[in-house]
């Protein structure tokens, strides 16, 4: 099916034609200039990213996709920030210390910092910005601090967490891109007031953001351009064109294949993130015939992962071992045994499920994440070998979410890589999530997970996480065939660009962390 | 003629009621609504319930549907769902940024089909005829986005003569506008040419088969006479009509060339709109194009009716 000419690999095609232009006809070397560092610059960082939608708003409890998060950053700061390393480092909160059993914490307010409007941050600020996702509302994020039982102010430069159930990375929690603060009591999400580095100026969403330096910002090191431009372009070509041509000097979202021609060319860099995103085959461990462990087994020992990586993301990823821990992650569990494809065992675990053949439909769409379908014809093909007969299913992409994932017995969904571990479980695997997408419901592991989560020494975590790994690896309905990094190219004249720990463009804070040479 | 015309208005009202009720049952039929679709895979059912409870969309979708026709009546489109703002403020500009381009184009394309079409006729089956058919027939097989790719391939990533994108913002003097939207406009300039072209000369070439312009031209007028003043009067009510159609399309079909330049059309909008299960948006957007469709419809019978005598008279 993949040599016929079809408009997905008509657009890459061209794609590529746009790419091999840059590099043929525009390779002129351009003149080395050194910048010493971080001196603030004049001028306007151009960012052109995928993520965006007429539908957006700057309002932090709309926040699913990019760009409005990585407006939301220019203009307002986190709790809690996540550094290149992946470390939670201090934001807002300026420092923290758990109370016995890390099921209490107390926080330390940054001093002397003050909003766009003038007004100085103070405990009732973080707090109305964290009660914007608690309760009755309508925030993507209530799942990440219902966890949350009381919230209250100690004195004028501290607060208190008190949690229902222990967590030691609470810190890390906080650093969500939701979790943005406001002035107590605002409402006006057409025009956030922040403390961050830069103002509104202008904004249509899913077209373009334009902000301007706010002036006085009081992290050290950051806010070097004068003005930051986002311009939402969905389509990959449109905004290779957009680089190529100049009219950007940013764009996020590059396939591999357009990567490597990108650096080929020294005018353009190209930076690539490990960040944990993982693309999954969720069978539903509650439907036939994925509730027999073997069946999973087989299923999971049939796809050549190497390949996938290989073919499908160009080699820009890591082949996955069926749980969510990426092989970077100071957690991940590197005793565990490798699922590798091995159309045998394959075959003698179907023989132990007590069938000979095996016919499932696995159904995908390429919302589900970049290169679904071809990973899923592979797969088709793979399994093919272990004597399992795959109907690949291609469903629209449009209402992908309510209309396949989680009522499909077997289909194609993804990740975002999690700055916590209990994160990475928590949704996905527990059995009180309600996006606990492979239904695999196991009381032992929700125990040995909220253990782990409270857990406070390192080394004891990292066992009892390790444990929760094999469980999901060797039990779970969740096929992980591969981790795929984030790929984004920028011109070279951008300076002090970085990968990611957590997802794209710095974590989504490229606007505040570079400048323009 | 007048009667003609109020028949035709009433008709326009009933097509869009009926649209109106299509596109909204249509919506409302897709699997997911707005509160799944703004809030994406990370969910939770509490969140859900409660953007659901402060939309109003646990009524009943008849209800809701009538409901926004009685405000729609009124001229009150509402807010939309996703992000409530109001549905006009949302829409009339980038309406108005779809009007300027299929406009633009229309203006190029339209002389030129018409041009092209008639020098076509004049020497049937000579060489320059022959051209214009053969290049007609390429830029109506090749698909509009290709098109598109094609010409930013050549002048903004090889000659660096015009953006790539289509971007327009309020600081912009008219050169730069102008600059900004070239591309699209020829791609879109390409793409509905050849139909009109193609419509032209074959509707010339019937008429100039007839006996009365034989008679014409044995009478010893000059060709270019006999076309100009005889045959395209004659020939022009079925060349309106795919003028029409085509006018209609700039408008309304035009999404893919506004993805390839990032250009802030409605056609991306209405994309946008149906994705998040945007009701109010979604209506309005489909009512714009809608109505675009009746008005281009009744002006293009208006005209023909006006420039072929016979019909004058009725």
């Amino acid at each position: 099916m993949s040599t016929q000419l079809d408009r997905r690999n008509f657009l890459r095609a061209t794609a590529l034609c746009g790419a091999a232009g840059a590099v043929g006809g525009l390779a002129s070397l351009s003149g080395c200039e050194v910048s010493d560092g971080s001196g603030d610059t004049t001028g306007m960082l151009r960012i052109g990213m995928a993520g965006g939608s007429t539908s957006d708003s700057l309002d932090p409890r709309t926040y699913v996709d990019w760009m409005p998060i990585n407006i939301g950053y220019q203009l307002m700061n986190g709790l809690v920030e996540i550094d290149d390393q992946g470390r939670a480092v201090p934001e807002l909160l300026e420092s923290w210390e758990p109370q016995g059993d890390a099921r209490v914490w107390t926080f330390k307010l940054r001093q002397g910092i003050v909003f766009h409007n003038g007004k100085s941050l103070t405990p009732e600020d973080v707090i109305y910005s964290i009660n914007l996702h608690r309760g009755r509302t309508p925030s993507a994020a209530q799942a990440v601090v219902e966890n949350v039982a009381e919230l209250r102010k100690l004195d004028a430069t501290r607060i208190e967490i008190k949690l229902t159930g222990a967590d030691a990375e609470l810190p890390a929690t906080l650093s969500d891109y939701r979790l943005l603060v406001v002035p107590d009591g605002f409402t006006d999400w057409s025009n956030p007031i922040g403390t961050g580095g830069y103002r509104l100026e202008v904004f249509e969403p899913g077209v373009r953001c334009i902000t301007r330096k706010a002036g006085g910002y009081w992290k050290p090191n950051a806010a070097h351009v004068e003005a930051i431009q986002v311009l939402g372009i969905g389509d990959a070509i449109a905004r290779t064109n957009a680089l190529i041509s100049g009219e950007v000097d940013v764009i996020n979202r590059i396939d591999g294949r357009t990567a490597d021609l990108m650096r080929r060319n020294s005018r353009y860099q190209v930076i690539r993130s490990q960040t944990g995103q993982y693309a999954v085959f969720a069978m539903d461990c509650q439907a036939e015939p994925y509730a027999n462990a073997d069946v999973r087994l087989a299923l999971k020992f049939a796809i050549d992962r190497e390949r996938l990586v290989k073919t499908v993301l160009n080699g820009y990823g890591t082949a996955g071992n069926d749980q969510p821990i990426p092989p970077n992650n100071p957690y991940f569990a590197a005793d565990l045994a490798r699922h590798r494809y091995d159309p045998d065992k394959a075959r003698h675990h179907l023989r132990q499920a007590g069938r000979e053949r095996l016919e499932v439909s696995l159904e995908v769409s390429d919302a589900a994440f970049f290169g679904a379908l071809d990973a899923a014809i592979l797969y088709q093909a793979a399994a093919a070998e272990a004597g399992i007969t795959l109907n690949v299913r291609r469903r629209p992409a449009d209402g992908y979410w309510s209309a396949v994932w989680m009522q499909a017995p077997f289909f194609g969904s993804y990740s975002d890589g999690r700055t916590t571990v209990d994160a990475a479980l928590a949704k996905a695997y527990k059995s009180t999530s309600a996006s606990n997408e492979t239904r695999w419901h196991r009381a032992e592991f929700d125990r040995l997970a909220n253990l782990a989560r409270g857990e406070l020494d390192p080394v004891r975590r990292r066992e009892l996480y390790g444990v929760c790994q094999h469980m999901i690896c060797e039990d779970g309905g969740a096929l992980i065939p591969m981790f795929m990094d984030h790929i984004e190219a920028g011109s070279d004249k951008v300076r002090g660009w970085k990968p990611s720990a957590i997802y794209d463009l710095m974590g989504q804070r490229i606007g505040e962390r570079v400048w323009l040479a | 003629m007048t009667r003609l015309i109020a028949a035709r208005v009433l008709a326009g009202l009933v097509t869009l009621l009926v649209v109106s009720a299509l596109l909204f049952f249509a919506t409302d039929w897709l699997p997911g609504d707005v509160a799944a679709a703004l809030l994406g895979p990370q969910a939770t059912p509490e969140a859900l319930a409660t953007i659901r409870a402060s939309l109003g969309l646990n009524e009943a979708a008849p209800l809701r549907y009538l409901h926004w026709l009685a405000h729609a009546l009124h001229g009150d489109f509402g807010r939309s769902l996703a992000t409530g703002r109001t549905v006009l403020g949302v829409l009339l500009p980038r309406f108005a940024n779809t009007v300027v381009l299929a406009g633009l184009a229309a203006l190029v394309s339209v002389p030129l089909a018409l041009g092209l079409g008639i020098a076509s006729v004049m020497r049937a089956g000579g060489r320059l005829d022959r051209l214009i058919s053969t290049l007609c027939l390429v830029t109506i097989s090749v698909p509009e986005f290709f098109i598109g790719y094609l010409l930013i391939l050549l002048f903004s990533v090889q000659l660096g003569w015009l953006p790539s994108l289509a971007v327009l913002n309020g600081g912009m003097s008219l050169a730069q506008r102008l600059g900004a939207i070239t591309l699209p406009v020829i791609t879109l300039v390409l793409v509905v040419l050849a139909h009109m072209l193609r419509m032209t000369r074959a509707a010339l070439l019937s008429v100039m088969s007839a006996p009365y312009i034989e008679m014409a031209l044995l009478k010893g007028l000059r060709r270019r006479t006999v076309v100009l003043r005889h045959a395209l009067p004659n020939a022009a009510a079925p060349i309106i009509a795919v003028i029409a159609l085509n006018l209609g399309y700039l408008v309304v079909g035009v999404v893919v060339v506004e993805v390839v330049f990032v250009y802030p059309g409605a056609g991306q909008l209405m994309v946008d709109a149906v994705g998040k299960r945007d009701l109010p948006l979604v209506q309005a957007c489909g009512l714009a194009f809608a109505g675009t469709y009746v008005v281009l419809n009744l002006i293009a019978d208006i005209v023909a009716i006006l420039v072929n005598p016979r019909l004058r008279a009725a």
